[in-house]
């Protein structure tokens, strides 16, 4: 199809079986700059990595299957949605748009995510929202291990539980977690759920479309800021989460 | 020399020898000092440069110039052509540069937005690149830069798709020679409010950054990071790929193997803004171990010069520049040196460097943003001690020295292009630097590990 007959129809279909990844991406970026086609479907992923990576424009794309790493890295405005798992580094860097797995995720689910939303349906994997800068994430699941490590902005929501070295050296990410946490990573604390939380929660959960769970049910971790500043006497706070 | 590595006048050490006082080799003047300053704070000591002991270095290897069996080519009037592309492996838009030495990443907020410009104007005088570093792009270099490649750092502060597509050339930061396996620090003194909200940190913090990347870890994982950024960019600029020299022969295999397009070597002498003196004196090796290791792994791939080496580490003199280039690299990057001609340790700030318990030539406390300089500051009264105009006039008077010295050697050993210099223009002084390098010792065939050709 040409661009002209794709900005025709009304969802422009890709088939990654048929046509190769450059191919789609670079599709993407035109579509990008022209405005057209502005809905996308893509079939047969088949778990190909950088699926819909560096996108910048309010294009909707629904990727049709699994994807492999990097699916929607660094998007910008774009509304991306995976309707199956995903592997590494879903929406790393992200800086706006919205980004919604129905499935699973892999590790460093939205790694170093500076705005924009990422939704996980399923379950995420070890360090989820890992340095991230200003990102939304909310997992409708459980979260393994490291979750959050070294955030410096933004929110972490886990509508399950989470694993060991939650938040560990923490900025001034806020993480919310309503099932158990295995273990909080170094410098991380827990807080008081105040009532503006659970507002700001309850906004964000309506946003990610999970409507069965009560804000009010979370805890609310934060940076307790003692190793913001080197002090010796902290030297042995940076210690390893099962010692 | 202990006289000379504890800084006293050699008369002082003569009158105690006179006395029978006798500094021990083992725990000399700067060691019991260290002993001293570790027992008072209990921290680790953190500064910036690089090593400052004394390794096998270019100063150890010779040129063999032209006589019977080769011929010279004659200074200013032969041409000696200095040009380079990089990149010519996959991106579509190669770089090209007038000549063959780079200015290496250094972060804007452990340098001055006015050294950061300066160097910028120094570089795009020459034709050359300048490189970013950890802690994003600031307006000033990218205004300042006519070529700039932007650094993907463990730490992505400041990383945005909007300045990759900005940038001329990405480079994928592995590692660093002052430090491999070590993640980047910026102590609370520079982390001012602007470079806090580049980074999205608090101000006035101590700056942790991580060593290894977020999203990937390994070789296979390298070559998905690095397709992804080329599909952003639709595959338009050159991926390098940056590494501290530690095991070389591998790490540049797995790098050439995970697609980059230039592979960055940087050796233990490299300089930092800010790291433990331990890891600095202690970790890597000298970057004329590792440009051997280098060029042995493109080559076994059949990938030398199609993948550009660019090495980098205590690289201060067109000498340098020369014999690099001899050992098989395509450029070299410098970082210390540039400082330096922007007005880094100058002597013309002796006085003030007294008062902060340094010296000119000896200044590395480039982390506590004091710099009499303006240039590893973010105190806006230091900072504007440094006009970016000038310091940028000063860069490119170096720069064109360098290049100078660097055509009189290749001229020297018949060379119309810097690049044609090669390992048998050279011989080594010592029998470490021969092994090292894998040149003869001179005036003999003999390179310790080799058979005897
Ligand atoms: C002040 C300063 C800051 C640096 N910042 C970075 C950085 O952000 N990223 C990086 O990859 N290397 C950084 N480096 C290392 C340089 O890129 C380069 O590897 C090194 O300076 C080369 O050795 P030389 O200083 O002997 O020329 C920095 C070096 C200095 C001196």
């Amino acid at each position: 199809m040409t661009a002209l007959e794709d900005a025709l129809v009304d969802v422009a279909k890709f088939d990654l079986a048929g046509e190769p990844l450059r191919q789609l991406n670079s599709r993407l970026h035109e579509a990008c700059s022209s405005g057209m086609p502005r809905s996308w479907q893509v079939v047969n992923p088949g778990g190909k990595h950088s699926i819909a990576v560096g996108l910048d424009a309010e294009l909707d794309v629904e990727i049709a299957g699994h994807v492999g790493y990097y699916c929607a890295g660094m998007n910008q405005r774009a509304n991306v949605r995976v309707l199956g798992n995903c592997g590494v580094g879903v929406a790393e860097n992200m800086m706006s748009g919205l980004v919604v797995i129905h499935g699973n995720a892999s590790q460093s689910a939205g790694a170093s995510a500076h705005g924009g939303l990422l939704v996980v349906h399923g379950d995420a994997s070890a360090r989820c929202g890992i340095s991230l800068k200003g990102a939304d994430i909310v997992v409708e699941g459980s979260i393994a291990h490291l979750g959050a490590f070294m955030a410096q902005r933004g929110r972490l929501v886990v509508c399950g539980d989470a694993g060991h070295s939650l938040g560990d050296s923490l900025y001034e990410a806020t993480v919310y977690v309503r099932g158990s946490v295995a273990a909080l990573g170094a410098d991380c604390v827990e807080q008081e759920m105040r009532d503006e939380d659970v507002s700001e929660l309850r906004e964000l959960l309506e946003r990610a479309e999970i409507a069965a769970v009560n804000a009010a049910e979370f805890r609310r971790y934060a940076s307790a800021r003692e190793l913001y500043n080197f002090h010796v006497d902290n030297a042995g706070d940076y210690r390893h989460p099962d010692a | 020399m202990p006289e000379v590595s504890a800084g006293r006048p050699e008369g002082a050490c003569r009158r105690r020898a006179q006395l029978g006082l006798r500094e021990s080799s083992t725990f000399d003047a700067l060691t019991i000092h260290e002993i001293q300053r570790a027992a008072r704070t209990g921290i680790y000591d953190i500064r910036g440069g690089g090593a400052k002991r004394h390794v096998p270095h270019f100063d150890d290897l010779l040129l063999l110039g032209a006589s019977i069996s080769r011929y010279p080519l004659e200074g200013y009037r032969e041409q000696c052509a200095t040009d380079v592309r990089l990149g010519t492996r996959f991106a579509r838009k190669p770089l090209r540069l007038a000549i063959p030495i780079t200015i290496a990443g250094m972060s804007f907020g452990s340098l001055s937005a006015n050294a950061k410009e300066a160097l910028g104007l120094g570089a795009s005088a020459l034709g050359t690149s300048t490189t970013t570093g950890d802690g994003g792009m600031s307006r000033e270099e990218r205004l300042s830069s006519d070529t700039l490649v932007y650094q993907l750092l463990p730490s992505r502060y400041g990383m945005n798709p909007d300045d990759l597509r900005r940038a001329d050339a990405i480079e994928v930061v592995v590692g660093q020679g002052a430090k491999p396996g070590g993640g980047g620090m910026l102590l609370g003194q520079k982390i001012s409010e602007r470079v806090a909200d580049m980074r999205d940190l608090p101000v006035g913090i101590d700056q942790r950054s991580p060593c290894r990347h977020p999203d990937w870890t390994g070789p296979d994982d390298l070559e998905i990071k690095i397709e992804e950024l080329r599909e952003i960019t639709d595959w338009e600029k050159p991926i390098f790929v940056k590494i501290g020299a530690t095991r070389t022969y591998y790490d540049v295999t797995l790098a050439v193997k995970a697609g980059a397009d230039v592979v960055v070597l940087d050796g233990m002498q490299g300089g930092t803004a800010a790291t433990q003196e331990v890891f600095i004196e202690h970790v890597g090796i000298p970057i004329l171990a590792a440009i051997p290791q280098a060029v042995e792994a493109l080559q076994e791939l059949g990938m030398h010069r199609r993948v550009q080496l660019i090495v980098s580490g205590g690289i201060r003199s067109g000498a340098d520049v020369a014999k690099a280039l001899a050992l098989g690299a395509d450029a070299v990057s410098i970082g210390t040196a540039a400082l330096v001609a922007l007005g880094d340790n100058s002597p013309s700030f002796e006085a003030d460097y007294a008062k902060i318990g340094s010296a000119a030539g000896c200044y590395d406390d480039w982390h506590e943003g004091r710099d009499p300089a303006g240039i590893s500051t973010q105190d806006p009264h230091l900072e504007a001690r440094l006009d970016p105009q000038l310091g940028g006039r000063r860069l490119a008077n170096y720069l064109r020295a360098l290049v100078l010295e660097t055509q009189t050697l290749a001229r020297a050993c018949g060379k119309s292009h810097v690049r044609n210099l090669e390992p048998e223009d050279l011989v080594a002084l010592t029998i470490e630097a021969a092994a090292m390098a894998r040149v003869p010792l001179a005036g003999t065939r003999w390179i310790p590990g080799m058979e005897v050709r």
